[in-house]
């Protein structure tokens, strides 16, 4: 049935080869997601570093994590703003 | 000073000690000084697979115990003067090594070689950390299934925070005809997956059954696919530029033979 169904909506995903590739997708997420605290500490500086090109931001109440349900993961992340900057100093465009 | 290359996979069973012995003896056969070494203490193999089983007198624990001096546990290969092993210890476990001493045994073996091929055990527990210590550079290998890909992610990422960057892939037992159908994962599907660089593919090919069930790798076997393959691969790592294999080119080829007789 779910054969039947998979090639009714597209050959392309009737092969198991595809099958495999979309489980792999999603165990990978689920694998990688386990990130270190480390990282997560680099990318919070990161986010900091862009998103005060643009607006005050209250560092310390800045909260930054990875949400993880059935199917998908999710950055989450909880940004006090204490003002917006009149002139946002963008960062040239490269290229 | 020689070059230390770790070769891992995570899972088990998806040909490093097959890998190891036929990128050892390629890289002989080019006319180098190879040392392969046997990180899988208590499960040893890399000297059945290469035949050399019965000489093995010292291991790589009586060595960073100090029982034995370096050079007297390390077994010259039958085939190529350049070629030796560092056998395993069988009858001790992972914990009989640590890091510190496969850092210096591997310095030790670069002096004196220009390649140090480690043999990794299956897992990330002491067994692997010990293999990786000493390694510049490090060869994963997988199989065209959800289980080995998803380790060798797995391994990828552990190598990554272990300063080991840029690892290279090796795609194993490749059936070119069930790629064709859609009903295995090809290399691109899998280099799309994991995000590295290829060294190489190996077509399944059952001469190496036969060359394994004989001591013999299957590089020294001109009729043997995987044994090109690897053959190529050692050429690589010695930094030629080979192409990949062709692999849909045979199943061509295969098709018109059949075709030709009568088969189809």
């Amino acid at each position: 049935m779910l054969e039947f169904l998979l090639r009714v909506f597209g050959k392309d995903s009737s092969s198991s080869k595809n099958v495999a590739k979309e489980r792999l997708r999603l165990v990978l997420v689920h694998d990688r997601a386990d990130v270190s605290p480390q990282l997560l500490e680099e990318l919070k500086e990161d986010l900091i570093k862009v998103i005060s090109n643009y607006m005050e931001i209250d560092e310390s109440a800045l909260e930054v994590n990875l949400d993880t349900s059935d199917n998908t993961v999710a950055l989450v992340a909880n940004i006090p703003v204490i003002r917006m900057k009149r002139t946002a100093k963008r960062s040239e465009k490269i290229g | 000073m020689g070059e230390v290359i770790v070769i891992t996979s995570g899972k088990g069973g998806v040909g490093k000690t097959t890998a190891t012995a036929n990128i050892g003896t390629a890289l002989a056969a080019l006319g180098h000084k190879v040392v392969m070494v046997d990180t899988d203490i208590g499960l040893r193999n890399l000297d059945v697979v290469l035949g050399l089983e019965n000489r093995i007198v010292y291991d790589i624990v009586d060595v960073t115990h100090g029982n034995c001096r370096l050079k007297q546990a390390l077994i010259k290969d039958k085939r190529f003067e350049g070629l030796h092993l560092l056998p395993a210890a069988q009858t001790k476990d992972k914990t009989a090594v640590n890091p510190d001493q496969m850092r210096e045994l591997c310095s030790e073996l670069a002096k004196e070689f220009d390649y140090v091929i480690i043999d990794c055990p299956a897992g990330i527990e002491q067994g692997f950390k010990n293999a990786i210590a000493g390694a510049e550079r490090a060869i994963v290998v997988t199989t065209p299934e959800v289980s080995a890909v998803r380790d060798a992610d797995r391994i990828i990422g552990l190598l990554e925070s272990a300063e080991l960057r840029d690892p290279k892939l090796i795609v194993n037992r490749i059936r070119p005809l069930m790629v064709k159908k859609g009903d295995m994962m090809s290399m691109d599907d899998i280099i799309d997956i994991l995000a590295v660089n290829v060294l190489g593919i190996v077509p399944e090919d059952e001469m190496i059954v036969v060359t394994t069930n004989k001591g013999e790798p299957a590089v020294l076997d001109n009729n043997s696919m995987a044994g090109q393959a690897y053959r190529n691969m050692a050429r690589r790592i010695t930094g030629e530029e080979i192409p990949l294999m062709d692999l849909e080119a045979d199943i061509g080829f295969m098709n018109k033979l059949k075709k030709l007789i009568g088969f189809k």
